[in-house]
Parts: C-alpha cells; structure tokens; sequence
C-alpha cells in the first residue's frame, strides 16, 4: 500500500501549504483558551453567590472547557475546508487521476487532517485545564482526580470527531457553502436549542455534540439523567461520524468527479 | 494509445457524448476538436477514469484507466488550469501532486523549469496570469514523464509566444514517441500543432482524419472574379461560361464571383471568349476555419443571434421599402428551389448528404441584417439567413435567380468520405 504513503505526504504537503489552516486551527485552540480561562474566571468571582446545590454540583474541569462551545465552529471550518477545498479549486479530478483508488484517496485524506486536529485539540486541551483550573483558584480540581485525565484527552477527542464528522459531511456534499452552512447552524444554534427546550431534549442528547460533550464531564450536571456514560456518549458521536463518512465514501466512489 | 469504443455519457435527458468510437496513436498529436459543449472534456474525464460512461468504454494501453498499474507515471493530463488553490504556491501544489504520485521532489524543480515558471516557484498561483496557469497545468501533466498526456484547451490564454511554446512541446512530447491528445476549440491552432483531427460535434464523431487529408478535402481554392459594377448582364454571361466549362460561380455579397473548380487562367480566357471585362481575378484559399465551421456549424450548441436592438426604438414609418433590395439581389419572391428550409427547423447533424440544405440556407423568421433593408416577412432575404456567429455570412447568400447554383450539384473535388455537409452544396 505505497499509494497510502503517498496521498499521507500529499495531504501533509497541502494542509500545511495553505494559510487557512493555520488560521482556523490557531483560532479554534485561542478561542478555546481564551473562552475558558474567561469563564472561569468569572465562575471563580461568582461561586459562593451560586446556590449549594450547584455548589455541590460543580464541575471544575468541564468549565474550564467552557470555550469548545466557539472553538469547534473554528473546527467544524477547518474540516470542511480540508474536504471541500479539492471540490471547489477543481483539484480533485487531479488528486483522482493520480490515484484512482478513491476509497484509498479520501481515508488517507481524513487520516492526516485527523491526526493533525488531534495533536492540535490535545495540546489545546491541557493548556485549557491547566489555564482554567489556575483562574479557578481554590475551586480547582487536579489532573490526578477521578475522571479528570479522561475528561482532557476527552476534549481532545471531542475536537477531533467534531472536525471528521465535518470533513464526512463536507465529502457528501462537497461545496463548502453548503457544508458550512448547513454544520456552523446545527453546532451554534440547532443543537443548542433543541437541548434547552424539554420537549426535545430526550432527541437532542442524542445529537453527536451533545452525546461527544459528555466524555469532558467529570460530574454530572444537575437534572441530566443521560441515558449513557462519557464513554458511551462518545460513542454515539463516533457512530454519526461513522455513518457520515460511510454516505461520503459511497457518494465519491460512485458519482462522477 | 487511447482508444475510445462506443463511449457515451447521458446526463439525465442530455446526451453529452454519443456513440464516439476512436483511437490516439502514439508518435503523433492528435488534435480533438469541436465547439464549446460538445462534450470534449466529458470525453477526456471519462478516459481518465473521473467519470463513469453511461456506455462503452475508454481505455489507455488496453486497461480502463482506474486499472492502469501506476497511473500517474504512465497518464498525465491538464484538464483545468483554474484546478489550484489559490492560496497554496506553484512549487507547493506540484510537490503536493508528486507526493500523490510517488514522484521525487527533485522532479518538480525539473518540470518548473521545462515551463518557465522557476521564478515563481513560490509565489502562490492565486496572482497567476490564465498562462502562468496553464504552464502550471502543463508543468503538473509532465510530472511523471509519462508515455501518454493528455491537454485540455492548453493554449487558452497564453501570449503568441506561450502559443508557439506549447506548440513545439506538443510536437516534441510526440516526437519521442508519446500519445498526445490536445483538445482544442481552434482550428488553426490544431492544424498547426496536430497531425491527426478527431472532431466531434455535439457528442458525436464527425471527422477521424490526418490534418493533411483534412487540408487537401477542405481547403479547396477559389477564385474571387469581379465584374464591372452595375452591368449585371457581364456578371451573367461569365457565370453561364463558368458554368458551361464545368466550374461553379457563386455570388459572394459585394457582387463578386466565389468561382471553383477552374484554374485563373481558364477563367480569365472563358471571360475573354465572352467578352467580359474583369475587374478583378484572384486566388483564394478556403480557411481550414472555415472548413470547420463549416462542418460544425449544425453541431454548435450556443450560436448568437442577430442584435436587432428592435426592443429599444420603433420603426420609423417607410423603412422597409417593399422588394427595394439594393442591386437587384433579392430574388422576389422566386426563393431557388431547395434553398428555404422552412423557419424553426434545427440546424442539422453532419453527416449531410449532399444536396440537403444546410443549415446557413435556414431562414429563420426574417432576420433583418442590419445596414440593409428590411425585407417584407416571408420573403427570403437577399443576404440570406444569418451565420451561427450572428454575422451575416456570405455562405448564407442566395443566388441570383438568373444563375441558381443547383444545390445538388457535385462539388469540386468532393471527397467521398468526408461525413459532412460541403459548403458547396449546403448553401
């Protein structure tokens, strides 16, 4: 499998000769950071006004991701970027002629991007808990505690499913209006609201943010009986990510580039 | 080699490619013509494995191109020079692609220099110039030095000099013994660069034949004689002595004689038998422009029509004096025989036989040329149907009925395996 070698140097030569990379990943881990540390800042100044049982409740690593919320939609773009963009220059067919082995061409695309998202979320993910818990100050939590290390790698890996299943979506549909605009409203808003209204809220969990955002929880949120663990919730996101990038190999593997 | 066999592709009820069947030998270039949407660059997507045929099949080296054992260093092919990021350097978006092909870095160096662009290797393409981008183009199809390429429209935009360049690396890649398949909308380009015509029209093959065969069917001369203005009486007699010698005279619009078939000093010796005086007698050839046109003029899919610019003012009263055509060049009412196809019916496909009107003989309503009268509706026009190019074109021009050109005669060194309408007789 040679040609696997191939397209994973390609891809690497691409992502990294285009700016909008850089940009997009620099600003999803910035917002990140900055979101978090801001939060908790502000939940610092606010806690002994909040009532006991959210007291009790409180959960000092998930707060300090409190920034994913912005910083995904800087991954959601990256995503769809690193698909689309063949689409929209017309260098797919040119990616195509070289190695015809679409199936090949497109996993190996989403290989390198994936791996890179990873690197990226992971270290963005320390440097938030690490950030958060100093503007915590005494309401902090350690690396040691229960659950904690999981939730941090679980931000990393939150990040980076968010950004394939992006990069799925944008493989169905190609354009990177359409992926954009149809993937920033679902994560900004959709997801949000359908969570917050109690009619909808029992479907909404099952939404992959929703379902993926659990694995950085390290208590669980008051009035929230999920069905699924972390894990499991993580599950459910890798099952939609799954299922999309299976509609986008078929879809490129039968329509004409 | 390349070699096409009953390859068609169907989009939905449009048919873009039908039925094409050819080969593309090495050791020459073989120019692929046709107008604009007929299914050119379909048919090259389809030989690179992009696109599925609805039928047939297209195969390089006996193999479908997805089943080519190292493709990329055995095809390379430029079908869209626009096809970069624009954010992203020519060296960076070559070494992408000879990363993707297992090609060593080494190499694009090479190739950015074959093509000139060495000094801005790292500038990104976005600021490229249309022939900055097809260098670019071509410099990613020279990648893996493969045996057989492919070019789609590669001189579009370039300066006469990138042209003349692109020309001689054509010839050049087919000197060493490649397959080169260079598409083109230009004929004069193709004759120039091109050994070998497949011309397509609509999808559909309409010519598979060397350039040379292409020039001595198509290029036939003529003689351009003109009679003394205003004694039409000349004009005649010349045109029956033309006739009788066993040439055809056909009227071009300003009254001269398009005369074939005769050498200049027979008609010159004819024209003094006769006693007519000539104004002017001289040697034409017929543009392989022309030829082409001619040949894929019921297959051009998007033909202008005439700006009558009628939305934007009313006719003044007493404009269009009845039957006032300027020297008696209207035939009133006496349309020749064979020559008016009724209006609406669509420009027909090669191969034509002979004698059918062609498509220039339409008459589609009353298109007024501008500058010229307008005709009374229904009449046909002195200066004949419109061209596809929305000019009016002198192939369109009816004959005088004192000397109808009969449509059905056989044309001068007619070729008889030529599947298109002669303009001699598609007039």
């Amino acid at each position: 499998m040679a040609v696997v070698g191939q397209v994973l140097r390609s891809e690497w030569t691409k992502i990294r000769s285009v700016r909008s990379t850089v940009w997009t990943l620099g600003i999803a881990a910035v917002v990140t950071v900055v979101v978090g540390v801001l939060i908790c800042t502000l939940v610092r100044n606010d806690f002994t006004s909040m009532p006991a049982e959210r007291q009790l409740a409180f959960d000092a690593t998930n707060i300090s991701f409190a920034g994913m919320g912005l910083g995904q939609l800087a991954m959601v773009v990256f995503g769809v970027l690193v698909v689309s963009n063949e689409y929209s220059t017309g260098m797919i067919r040119t990616s195509l002629a070289a190695v015809p082995q679409r199936g090949t061409f497109l996993f190996s695309k989403l290989l390198v991007a994936t791996a890179l998202v990873f690197a990226v979320g992971l270290a963005t993910s320390f440097v938030t808990f690490f950030a958060g818990q100093a503007a915590l100050g005494e309401h902090r939590t350690y690396l040691g505690d229960p659950g904690v290390l999981r939730a941090v790698v679980g931000g990393a890996l939150y990040m980076t499913m968010i950004a394939l299943f992006s990069m799925a979506v944008a493989a169905m549909l190609r354009g990177p209006m359409l992926s954009l605009g149809i993937l920033m409203p679902f994560f900004f808003l959709i997801s949000g609201i359908l969570g917050n209204v109690s009619a909808t809220r029992k479907v909404a969990r099952y939404l992959p943010d929703q379902a993926g955002s659990k694995i950085m929880q390290v208590v669980a949120p008051l009035n929230d009986p999920a069905p699924y663990g972390p894990w499991g919730g993580f599950a459910i996101m890798a099952a939609w990510t799954a299922a999309a990038l299976l509609g986008g190999f078929a879809l490129l593997r039968r329509r004409d580039a | 080699m390349i070699e096409a066999v009953g390859l068609t592709k169907r989009y939905g009820p449009k048919t873009a490619v039908h039925n094409l069947s050819f080969q593309v030998r090495p050791g020459t270039v073989t120019g692929f013509l046709g107008p604009n949407g007929s299914g050119k660059s379909t048919t090259m997507r389809m030989i690179l494995g992009l696109d599925a045929p609805t039928s047939g099949r297209a195969t390089i080296g006996g193999r479908p191109f997805r089943d080519v054992p190292n493709a990329p260093r055995q095809v390379g092919a430029l079908l869209d020079a626009k096809a970069v990021h624009g954010g992203r350097s020519a060296r960076s978006h070559l070494l992408s692609l000879a990363q993707l092909s297992g090609i060593p870095a080494r190499r694009v160096d090479e190739v950015l220099g074959v093509v000139g662009l060495q000094d801005v290797a790292q500038r990104r393409s976005k600021g490229f110039s249309l022939g900055m981008g097809q260098r670019l183009g071509i410099a990613a199809a020279l990648l893996g030095d493969p045996q057989v390429l492919l070019f789609d429209e590669p001189v579009n935009g370039l300066d006469p000099e990138g042209i003349l360049w692109v020309r001689n690396l054509m010839k050049q890649l087919a000197a060493e013994g490649r397959t080169v398949f260079v598409s083109s909308h230009l004929m004069s380009e193709m004759a120039l660069t091109a050994e070998h015509l497949i011309v397509i029209g609509r999808g559909q093959l309409l010519a598979d034949m060397s350039v040379k065969d292409f020039i001595s069917a198509n290029s036939a001369d003529f003689a351009r004689v003109r009679t003394p203005d205003g004694e039409p009486e000349q004009r005649e007699k010349l045109t029956a002595a033309i006739g009788e010698a066993g040439g055809q005279a056909a009227p071009e619009p300003d009254g001269a004689l398009r005369v074939t078939g005769l050498p200049l000093p027979r008609i010159s010796d004819l024209a003094h038998a006769a006693e007519v005086r000539l104004w002017e007698l001289s040697p034409h050839q017929a543009s392989l422009e022309e030829a082409y046109m001619r040949m894929t003029q019921g297959a051009v899919d998007y033909r202008s029509t005439i700006d009558q610019r009628a939305g934007l003012q009313q006719a003044p009263a007493g404009y269009a004096p009845q039957g006032a055509a300027p020297q008696g060049y209207a035939p009133q009412g006496a349309v020749p025989q064979g020559y008016a196809v009724p209006p609406g019916v669509p420009g027909q496909l090669p191969p034509n036989p002979y004698g059918q009107p062609g498509p220039y003989a339409q008459a589609p309503g009353a298109a007024p040329v501008p500058g010229a009268p307008l005709p009374p509706q229904g009449q046909g026009h002195p200066y004949g149907a419109p061209g596809p190019y929305g000019a009016p074109h002198p192939y369109g021009q009816q004959p005088q009925p004192a000397a109808p050109v009969p449509p059905a005669a056989p044309p001068v060194a007619a070729p008889a395996d030529l599947p298109m309408p002669h303009h001699e007789d598609a007039r």
